[in-house]
């Protein structure tokens, strides 16, 4: 007896799931789920990229608050028990007075203290630029201040500021991609698939670049860039002269990607319908190197995030008073405020713990789109 | 073996001809003429300017200002520096040098540790000593310099063991030869470590990716299955297979230590090509910049062409002729 032919096909839509076949992003999305430490850099982005969305409203201050009779503050820690001996159920702090500028030594005045309040109103600023409010997630009532990570040499608020900051670190490494990675596709993608006199003038172009090493030429580009330009311009061309830099690379990877893609079957069967030069690149090389590019992408988003943090750093990148984790960390970088203000360093921790997620999550990409390394 | 080599160093001119083209033309690009702070000097007469206009060439248009820059490197003049008032070439000698002793020194070191811990961390592989020292690499490659440089500062600086800052004590021309060598060694501590960190980190991973993959080839089964011993068949087959890759990336290691060095020279204060590149570049000391750039990419392409040969001595698979 025939059994017909729909019987013998799975009936319940989890099983139709099952049986249908997977698309390359489910096989690597599968694969990276696996991928324990992906995972964490995955999330510890999720947190930080929130952190620099929200930031006007975790920071308890806005930008440019300064308190100039608290500078280089030490960080303030909430307590539990007062002067008393008393348990507070809530966390509170006290205020401080400068006694010594030249030690910047603060003494804790345990008379009165500010309890630390969530959702109070501070400063007014717009939730992503668009809702005015003046809600903070947390501070304290005046004129007692909170500084979670200290202050800088103006009283301004260090966790403020880092949380501002981010939104230039973190923002960078994206919009570097955003430009490299179309102009190294093309310019590798043709170099490939032309092959011969085309590939080797393109390439030797792209070896220039390579050929210095990248932060000296960095270094050169940002001394180039025009110095009395506002914040939002700065970023722009220091985002241009990082893609200027990355491009090369890129492109030189894609190409030799390219090379052995051009041998396959489906592209003779491409040509052999007619399709030109330029359809062939862009509908069926450049999909096929998609895998790649997630890859470095994936890995120079965290270059691009210390090349900008060096360049800030140096001061050549963003400047006063705009505030960028490379830039925050230069005040950490003379010795006396190094060795009586060492929490100015707290924004180099950041950078490592950014960086460090992207190259979880890069080498989890890697090991999820690489098909010798698929276990399944 | 020598034809190659030949071969290598011609096929080298276009990339070092583009190197000059491209460090000449960014310089083209800033804003403002480097004169531009000589004139506002009082001291320095409207003639003086222009007769330095004149010998430098800078009314020519700028092919021509291009080849001459060329045809003088060629001949071993690299400019004058206009900050420093001496020839750039004796400037740079020097700094060079310091770069140098600080890259190759920190190179020493990282690969000393990182084979070593790599071959350990491939062979106890998942093993929570493996999964912690992964984990240091990781943050090692994510750290920048300045970072690791500036906690390393206070560390000395609370501890008082190392010197901070600086290439040699405010006596060092009093020291005999070795008190000499100690006390830049001493000073090289810190900055070398940092380097190194850095790159036991990439090197380190690159190892223990290597040998694993090695460790998977039928040979290695079969050296197993002839009845050598564990350590045999690692140390003897397996590590030296592995360890031919990482000569091939000794290059891309070059150029990040150099950029690496960069950044950290001008955090210590390590008087090398980093610090000279900046201090030039904020004083829009044209001749001095231009011949850093030049200097950083021959280093690098030197030390790809380095590793190439000893890729050839080291792997008998590779013939070249």
């Amino acid at each position: 007896m025939a059994i017909p032919l729909t019987r013998r096909l799975p009936q319940t839509t989890e099983a139709i799931r099952a049986v249908a076949p997977r698309t390359p992003a489910q096989l690597a999305w599968r694969q990276l789920r696996r991928h324990r430490l992906a995972l964490i850099g995955g999330a510890i982005l999720i947190i930080l990229y929130s952190m620099s969305l929200f930031a006007d409203f975790i920071a308890p201050y806005s930008l440019d608050t300064s308190d100039r009779a608290k500078f280089y503050h030490p960080p303030t820690i909430p307590r539990l028990v007062d002067g008393s001996g008393r348990l507070h159920w809530r966390p509170f702090v006290y205020d401080t007075q400068l006694v010594d500028p030249g030690l910047r030594t603060f003494k804790v005045d345990r008379s009165k203290i500010y309890p630390v309040r969530f959702f109070v109103r501070g400063e007014p600023y717009r939730l992503f630029w668009t809702i005015p409010t003046r809600i903070h997630l947390f501070g304290v009532d005046e004129p007692g201040r909170i500084f979670v990570m200290g202050t800088d040499g103006f009283g301004r608020d260090l966790f403020t500021r880092v949380l501002y900051g981010s939104r230039v670190s973190l923002i960078i490494g994206i919009l570097v991609v955003a430009v490299t990675l179309p102009i190294g596709m093309i310019y590798g993608g043709i170099a490939g698939f032309y092959g011969g006199r085309i590939d080797n003038i393109m390439m030797r172009l792209a070896e220039v670049i390579i050929a210095f090493p990248a932060f000296y030429l960095l270094l050169t580009l940002s001394a180039v860039l025009p110095t009395n330009v506002g914040c939002t311009t700065r970023f722009y061309l220091i985002t241009l002269i990082l893609s200027f830099i990355g491009w090369a690379g890129f492109s030189r990877l894609i190409r030799g990607f390219v090379l052995s893609l051009k041998e396959r079957e489906y592209i003779l069967a491409a040509r052999v319908m007619g399709l030109d030069d330029f359809r062939i690149i862009v509908r069926h090389i450049l999909p096929n190197t998609s895998s790649l590019a997630i890859i470095v992408a994936s890995l120079t988003i965290p270059g691009a995030i210390l090349g900008e943090s060096g360049l800030s750093f140096l001061g050549l990148g963003v400047r006063e008073p705009c505030s960028s984790w490379g830039n925050l960390l230069t005040a950490g970088a003379n010795l006396v405020n190094l060795s009586r203000s060492p929490w100015l360093l707290f924004p180099g921790l950041f950078i490592v713990i950014a960086v460090v997620a992207y190259n979880f999550l890069g080498d989890g990409l890697r090991d999820a789109f690489d098909p010798r390394l698929r276990t399944n | 073996m020598l034809r190659h080599v030949l071969r290598r160093l011609v096929q080298m001119i276009p990339l070092l001809l583009g190197i000059t083209i491209l460090s000449f033309l960014i310089i083209q690009l800033s804003p403002g003429d480097f004169l531009a702070e000589i004139r506002l000097n009082p001291v320095v007469s409207q003639e003086t300017v222009d007769q330095m206009r004149a010998n430098f060439g800078l009314d020519r248009p700028l092919h021509i200002q291009y080849l001459r820059w060329l045809g003088n490197i060629l001949r071993g003049d690299f400019g004058y520096s206009f900050a420093f008032q001496v020839p750039v070439l004796w400037l740079i000698k020097s700094r060079l040098l310091n770069t140098l002793l600080l890259s190759v020194t920190s190179l020493i070191i990282a690969w000393l540790i990182a084979i070593p811990i790599g071959i350990h961390a491939a062979t106890h592989q998942y093993s929570p000593s493996d999964n912690l020292l992964s984990f240091t690499a990781y943050v090692g490659i994510s750290t920048p310099t300045f970072f690791s440089g500036l906690l390393l500062l206070y560390g000395a600086f609370r501890t008082g063991w190392l010197p901070i800052g600086g290439m040699t004590s405010l006596d060092y021309d009093l020291f005999p030869w070795y008190g000499k060598v100690l006390d830049v060694a001493q000073h090289l501590v810190i900055p070398a470590s940092v380097l190194a960190f850095l790159t036991v980190a990439g090197l380190m991973r690159q190892m223990r990716g290597n040998l694993l993959e090695v460790l998977r080839q039928d040979y290695v089964k079969t050296a197993r299955a002839k009845g050598l011993s564990g350590r045999i068949v690692i140390y003897k087959h397996a590590v030296r297979n592995a360890i031919n890759p990482l000569i091939t990336i000794f290059g891309l290691e070059l150029g990040g230590l150099l950029g690496g060095a960069a950044i950290l020279e001008n955090v210590v204060s390590w008087p090398g090509l980093g610090q000279l590149i900046l201090d030039s570049v904020v004083r829009k000391d044209l001749y001095v910049v231009m011949a850093s750039l030049v200097f950083g990419g021959v280093t690098l392409v030197v030390g790809n062409l380095i590793a190439d040969l000893l890729l050839a001595v080291s792997d008998p698979r590779i013939r070249y002729d």
